[in-house]
């Protein structure tokens, strides 16, 4: 038996190509918003990946340090070295900032590590370029999307910093490139006022009648100071011994230090599920919204071809073909048209993807399923070019 | 076989809507036509051509009278037959006035897709397809799209779909009116040499005045009721 489906496309191929290339830019645009997802949820997971830790120690109470503000001191990780299953901890803080770089402004996130011995947990894992930091102030190690290169300098606040490493795929949540700088550099730049705002806060002091207090020499002196220091950082990341159960760990750590501690399962949940839920949906309802609006244009493509070709079903009904012929002839069609607008739109996400700002993550396992989704919204769709196919009179093959 | 009608219809009748908006398009309509025979059914506009038509082609339901084909009771008080598509497939061919080729298909598959839907394999479908094509005269357009053919050329192909099955009733709609002079009478030769060689009852609607006179006999139909007349039979 003849493909009808297969003939009717091939004598309009031009205009079925067409109609094809203009779906699959539409479902192109459907998977790349599947990949901005997939991308926000593997931006939060190499987070946590390439900090290198098990457990994150933060403020009591709070989600931090990602997605909520937390604030230590930076001595907290001798107590909790000393806890049973802990095998190295490392001080960390964190800030996203907006860099004026080559004229134009570029949002990064800096993160302050210790630098005094290699592989503390918090530092990047692995360079594609230069060295690790090996001085205590004013180098960096930059993600390569922050654009910055090798021997580069860059003003961060009030220092430059030398850019001696460079690594790949290291962002914060939101994708902003990182720039690892030490620790004492990220506590300055994130704690620690200007020089104008220290003046300021001094003369307010002095002015304090309780720093002045008559038989207590040196108050004052021991106020203004203690402002000018920056003791603080983010959280303590954690690295376990071998065979540590982390929720006992973090479990100590809260009981006996008055802290809150996350597992890296609790640290998913937060980046997630929580950081990223609002913008999961945003993208949900974008993706339900794409989904109806390209089976509505599948079923629209599909009535249309079916109505231009009225007379000719008729004709094939009333020589003797079988519903199912002319069910399938328009089913072919429509899978057919779902398959060619599903490779044209895969292709495009993959040609426009990495133009995106974010990083977006074209999976091949979505692409499993979007194909059988397309391939089920088309077959959908084509239920109603085939109930118009099946009323079509025999009879207006005749005329009269 | 000479012997037993191809067509037979005795009294049927058609009623369109109910009530007092019921129109009789068929009033009883009497009809014998014998294999080999080709037959003219003419009248105007409205007069019930196409609905005659339709009632024989098994495309709409008869309200009233028998028809038969070849002996076979088809309609009596309801369809006889359960599946009407396959006796339109088996046994019924159509010209229509346009030959309603289906564009996306080549000639030789536009007359080999008969015998396909009848359960044919491709190879004896199409080789069927080309003798028939040759019988026609458009042998050397085998292969060509419907779209590169002239009308005349295009009403032969359809005449050819409609021999494709071995169909002993041919129902031919006005198959004349789109061609010239020359082509009307040609297709009407081609249609006489066809029931005389394969013994196929054709009944020909027709306004056209060209080729009346060349039906031996002619069927007049007005106002839903048919007489029969000699016709001149004039020699093509």
């Amino acid at each position: 038996m003849i493909n009808l489906a297969s003939r009717d496309v091939l004598h309009g191929w031009g205009k079925f190509l067409f109609t094809g290339v203009g779906l699959g830019l539409l479902i192109g645009a459907t998977l790349t918003m599947g990949g901005v997802f997939r991308g926000m949820v593997d931006d939060g997971q190499v987070l946590i990946d390439n900090s290198g830790a098990d457990l994150w120690v933060v403020q009591q109470g709070t989600l931090g340090p990602y997605a909520e503000p937390s604030s230590l001191r930076d001595d907290v990780w001798r107590s909790i070295a000393g806890i049973k299953g802990v095998a190295e901890t490392g001080n960390a803080a964190y800030l996203t900032i907006q860099m004026a770089h080559k004229g134009k402004d570029t949002r990064v996130m800096i993160v302050g590590i210790e630098v005094d011995r290699p592989n503390r947990p918090g530092a990047p894992p692995y360079l594609t370029a230069g060295r690790p930091i090996l001085q205590g102030h004013y180098e960096a190690i930059a993600d390569e999307r922050a654009g910055l290169k090798l021997g580069e300098r860059v003003k961060i606040r009030r220092h430059d910093h030398t850019v001696v490493g460079l690594t790949r795929r290291m962002v914060s949540s939101s994708g902003d490139p990182m720039i690892f700088v030490p620790l004492k550099d990220a506590q300055e730049i994130q704690f620690l006022k200007d020089n104008d705002a220290l003046v300021n806060e001094r003369a307010r002091t002095a002015a304090n009648p309780a720093f002045n207090r008559p038989g207590v020499p040196g108050l004052l002196e021991a106020a203004q100071a203690s402002a000018t220091q920056a003791r603080s950082v983010n959280t303590v990341l954690v690295r376990l011994a071998p065979g540590a159960d982390p929720t006992a760990v973090a479990g100590e750590i809260q009981r006996w230090k008055r802290l809150t501690a996350y597992t890296k399962a609790q640290m998913e949940d937060i980046l997630i599920a929580k950081l990223i839920a609002t913008s999961a949906k945003q993208i949900g309802m974008f993706l339900v919204i794409l989904a109806i609006v390209t089976a509505a244009i599948v079923a629209f493509i599909i009535y249309t071809m079916t109505l231009a070709k009225v007379r000719e079903i008729a004709v094939l009904k009333l020589i003797g073909a079988k519903n199912r012929i002319i069910a399938g002839m328009i089913l072919q069609q429509a899978l057919a048209l779902g398959i060619i607008g599903f490779l044209v739109g895969r292709i495009a996400a993959g040609l426009w993807g990495p133009a995106f700002p974010k990083y977006v993550l074209l999976l091949p396992q979505d692409a499993v399923a979007g194909f059988a989704i397309v391939l089920t919204i088309c077959a959908l769709a084509s239920s109603v070019a085939i109930r118009a196919a099946l009323a079509i009179d025999p009879a207006e093959a005749i005329g009269g | 076989m000479k012997d037993i009608p191809a067509i037979q219809l005795t009294g049927l009748k058609k009623r369109y809507g109910t009530g007092d908006a019921a129109v009789d398009a068929l009033k009883g309509v009497d009809m014998t036509i014998w294999p080999g025979e080709v037959v003219g059914l003419v009248g105007p506009s409205g007069s019930g051509k196409s609905t005659l038509l339709k009632c024989l082609g098994a495309v709409i339901e008869p309200t009233g009278g028998r028809m038969a084909l070849a002996g076979d009771v088809i309609y009596e008080d309801g369809w006889k037959i359960p599946d009407l598509r396959a006796l339109r497939r088996d046994r019924i061919g159509f010209v229509f006035q346009a030959p309603y080729l289906i564009p996306f298909l080549n000639v030789t598959d536009n007359v080999a897709l008969l015998p396909m839907l009848a359960g044919q394999d491709n190879a004896s479908a199409r080789k069927r397809a080309l003798e028939l094509l040759t019988a026609l005269d458009v042998q050397h357009r085998a292969g060509a799209q419907v779209s590169q053919l002239s009308g005349g050329e295009q009403q032969r192909v359809a005449i050819a779909r409609s021999l494709s099955n071995h169909a002993p009733i041919i129902l031919a709609d006005e198959p004349t009116a789109p061609l010239d002079s020359e082509r009307a009478l040609t297709v009407v030769r081609i249609l006489n040499d066809l029931a005389r060689e394969y013994q196929t009852a054709i009944i020909v609607v027709t306004h056209d005045e060209k080729i009346i006179p060349t039906f031996k006999r002619i069927y007049h139909i007005r106002d839903g009721k048919t007489h029969e007349e000699a016709g001149e039979g004039r020699p093509i």
